[in-house]
């Protein structure tokens, strides 16, 4: 078995009105258990793509996809991976404690059960006071903390993240990402992460692949070598600095 | 509290505008000044009672000896009532179910919603009495008869907000269900069902005023039953001995229709949390 | 049919199909003609219950001068409450607009007109105005017209974008050029979805106001005199006129919205798809 995510040649084109789009070309990428893996890369170089195809939220038009040691759709059933996007997507008509249940009542858990391991959740990301709360009237950096607390509910091996800090403010987006990094140590997911944002790739992840557009592809994939646990000493460390601008400049194609 | 101030004082505004007319129309004789030219509406007493004439006719038999014209009406109100609540729900639950076939197959979609979409543009209610002919035809109590125009009056708008409110749930949330694997049934409880009742809501209230005018209307044609749509006629020709009943009724009728769809808005209260709940 | 007469904000998923898309629809159609046809002359069903299409379509030629001209003068009592009912409306929105007051009470105040049977004010407007007059039906149509036609343009006008708003103000932009470039243009989306509702509103209060009584030679008492003679494919060849111009006058709003606002998502979406 071995890695978690295994791709080969694996390819992707939309059939639009107005023709074909290529939205990934032979894409090979592996991933180990434990890993935490930013895909960054300009608008349409296909990251999100990329991570649907892993979820099989999407089918590859071409190419060999193994996830957790099986066929994508296979560990969809398997309920092998948790997902956020950028928008909590919180249902509205439930609140922070049921939206966090949701996987869990699909999965048939008990009722007693299914309390006691949300509320684990939701204090694990800080929100034990707001389980009651209603999606609305929580902030959201909150927001997206239950999404997270959700996405984990089923302790799955892994978490799909697409660009989930995307629309937070600067302050939070950063206590989010420390944050991110603490349940990432406590639970052993292997996380992979869309962003577009170079600072927060580095900064949180173990390895950045990077990604560039027409047709959508992997340029380049770069190991971090930043010790853990990272923290605020972390970004002014002098190798956060070097890894960033190797990262931007593999952006650019150097 | 500036709110219900300025209810009543849009209320006491046209309260006054008919009778400062009536006034106007006392101190020019009922001719608009320096022509021939009679006043239309005539603001005499015969065509325009006196608003407190017209509370106060409530309150008077409607017949020699009978029943206080409000306890009459009343009774003809919960008559159009009952032929108007049972189409609510037969006509609810059809286009609820007429939504969730839309949704389940394009094809099905394709093929019949831009008829409902035209029938909207249609003045359907024309079929009205031939509807009511139907019911008589058929042997069903006259009051059913009328219950079917209701039906199909709150069918189409229910159909087709259903079917937008089913619609309106994210993309990711949709990717979110087929992320946990939940079945097609799963995702249309938890997920789509839940998002459309706000839209659903909206079109329950239009559907509850539409259908009281459908059951009010199937009653005219026919004369028969003993429903406001039967009062109405009935007051309608009595206008030139005592107009005030008419004025009357039409205000019952009118806190009918009021009444009926703030059940349908306490039902929505009820169901949609505050946080939700669209603004109307 | 009543549609959504109240809520309608502006409708942006209005999309005019391509050929392909539209050849389940023709297909339903013809296939539900000639099964209406098939069914009616197979199971014998009695004209009463549904007159074959046929039969309705020899009526509707047969008949077609005295269907149409009642068509014609039921739609001059639709188009006059119309025409009466929305500038009434656009007025009144106006001061509804400006001023907060008012606005607090006037919107729970045209929610609750819009629960009400309106029709039923038509055997007075009839009383007011004379059985004949064609004013009394106009007056049911107005009535009917002004209340979502003010509701939907008072939300428009309170619509404008806070942003357009402060940069005409940072321009030192007058009240009434504030009105005219940013609030009114706002108000446009909002006017016409207010219009699709009505429009169809208007026909049906024309055609009920006439089951009240009055002259025979309008469609609502064509239709009611033929039903109760049993002569079934005239009442339906009626309803087909009426239906011809309900949509007539649609498509013709439909057609409003295009010239006055291309600039508009509903219509800019439409085009492209």
């Amino acid at each position: 078995m071995g890695e978690i995510v295994a791709a080969r040649r694996v390819s992707k084109v939309f059939k639009t009105g107005k023709g074909a789009v290529e939205a990934l070309r032979d894409i090979d990428l592996t991933i180990d258990p434990g890993e935490f893996v930013s895909l960054i890369g300009p608008s349409g170089c296909g990251k999100s793509t990329l991570l649907r195809l892993v979820g099989d939220l999407l089918t590859p038009t071409a190419g060999e996809l193994v996830v957790n040691g099986k066929t994508p759709a296979q560990s969809r059933l398997d309920h092998d991976y948790g997902i956020a996007f950028q928008k909590a997507t919180l249902l509205d008509w439930r609140t922070a404690i049921e939206n966090v249940e949701l996987p869990l009542e699909l999965m048939n858990v008990g009722r007693d059960q299914r309390r006691a391991r949300a509320t684990e959740m939701l204090e694990m990301v800080e929100l034990g006071e707001f389980v009651n709360a209603n999606p609305w009237q929580l902030s959201g950096g909150m927001q997206q903390r239950v999404a997270i607390a959700r996405a984990l509910a089923l302790r799955p091996p892994l978490l799909l993240m697409d660009e989930p800090f995307g629309a937070l403010d600067e302050m939070t987006r950063e206590s989010m990402q420390q944050e991110l990094l603490r349940i990432w140590r406590e639970t052993d997911t292997t996380i992979i992460f869309v962003t577009h944002s170079i600072p927060e790739a580095v900064f949180l992840s173990t390895r950045v692949v990077v990604m560039a557009s027409r047709p959508g592809r992997i340029v380049d994939s770069m190991p971090v070598d930043l010790s853990h646990p990272r923290g605020v000493d972390t970004r002014e460390d002098e190798r956060f600095y070097t890894t960033l601008t190797e990262v931007r400049e593999a952006l650019r194609g150097r | 509290m500036l709110r219900v101030v300025s209810f009543i004082g849009i209320l006491l505004l046209l309260v006054a505008i008919w009778e400062g007319y009536k006034l106007l129309g006392a101190a020019l004789g009922g001719q608009w000044p320096g022509t021939e030219i009679e006043m239309k509406p005539r603001p005499d007493n015969q065509n325009m009672p006196h608003v407190w004439d017209m509370v106060a006719a409530l309150f008077q038999p409607a017949r020699r000896g009978g029943d206080s014209l409000i306890s009459a009406l009343l009774v003809a109100s919960a008559y159009t009532l009952r032929s108007a609540v049972l189409g609510f729900v037969i006509g609810g639950l059809l286009g609820f179910g007429l939504g969730v076939a839309f949704v389940r197959s394009e094809m099905a979609e394709r093929a019949f919603l831009p008829y409902v979409v035209a029938s909207q543009t249609i003045p359907i209610i024309a079929l009205a009495p031939i509807v009511v002919v139907w019911g008589g035809r058929l042997g069903l109590p006259s009051w059913m008869g009328v219950a079917l125009i209701s039906t199909y009056l709150t069918f189409f708008p229910v159909a087709i907000n259903t079917l937008r409110g089913l619609r309106s749930p994210e993309w990711t949330a949709t990717e979110m269900f087929r992320s946990y694997a939940a079945r097609p049934t799963e995702t249309l409880w938890k997920l789509q069902v839940p998002a459309a009742l706000p839209y659903i809501f909206t079109a329950l209230k239009v559907s509850a005023t539409a259908s009281i005018v459908g059951a009010i209307v199937g009653e005219l044609p026919s004369g028969f039953g003993e429903g406001l749509g039967r009062a109405l006629l009935q007051f309608n020709q009595a206008f030139t001995s005592d107009p005030s009943k008419l004025y009357a009724a039409v205000l019952v009728a009118s806190v009918a229709g009021i009444f009926f769809v703030a059940l349908v808005t306490l039902a929505e209260w009820l169901v949609i949390p505050a946080g939700r709940r669209v603004e109307n | 049919m009543v549609g959504e007469r109240m809520t309608a904000s502006p409708d942006h998923r209005a999309g005019t199909a391509g050929v392909g898309r539209l050849a389940p629809a023709a297909v339903a159609l013809i296939a539900l003609v000639g099964l209406w046809e098939a069914a009616v002359r197979l199971l014998q069903i009695e004209a009463f219950l549904l007159p074959a299409p046929s039969a309705v379509f020899t009526e509707f030629v047969a008949d077609a001068s005295v269907i149409w001209s009642a068509g014609f003068k039921t739609l001059i009592e639709a188009v006059g409450g119309l025409v009466a009912g929305t500038i009434g409306g656009i007025l009144v929105a106006f001061v509804v607009a400006r001023w907060e007051a008012v606005r607090l009470g006037a919107m729970p105040f045209a929610a609750a007109v819009n629960a009400m049977p309106i029709v039923a004010v038509a055997p007075i407007t009839i009383a007011l105005f004379g059985l004949t007059n064609p004013v009394s039906r106009m007056a049911v149509v107005a009535l009917m017209v002004f209340f979502p036609v003010m509701i939907n343009t008072t939300r428009g006008l309170l619509s404008a974008d806070a942003n357009e708003l402060e940069l005409m103000r940072s321009y030192g932009a007058s009240g009434w050029s504030i009105l005219r470039r940013v609030r009114i243009p706002s108000a446009h989306p909002y006017f016409f979805s207010a219009l699709k509702i009505v429009v169809p509103l208007s026909l049906i209060g024309a055609i009920v106001s006439e089951y009240f009584g009055g002259p025979q030679d309008v469609l609502g008492q064509y239709i009611t005199n033929r039903a109760q003679l049993f002569q079934f494919p005239d009442a339906w060849a009626a309803m087909l006129v009426a239906a011809i111009l309900g949509i007539g006058m649609y498509s013709l709003v439909l057609l409003a919205e295009r010239l006055v606002m291309p600039w508009h998502v509903s219509v800019r979406t439409s085009d492209q798809r």
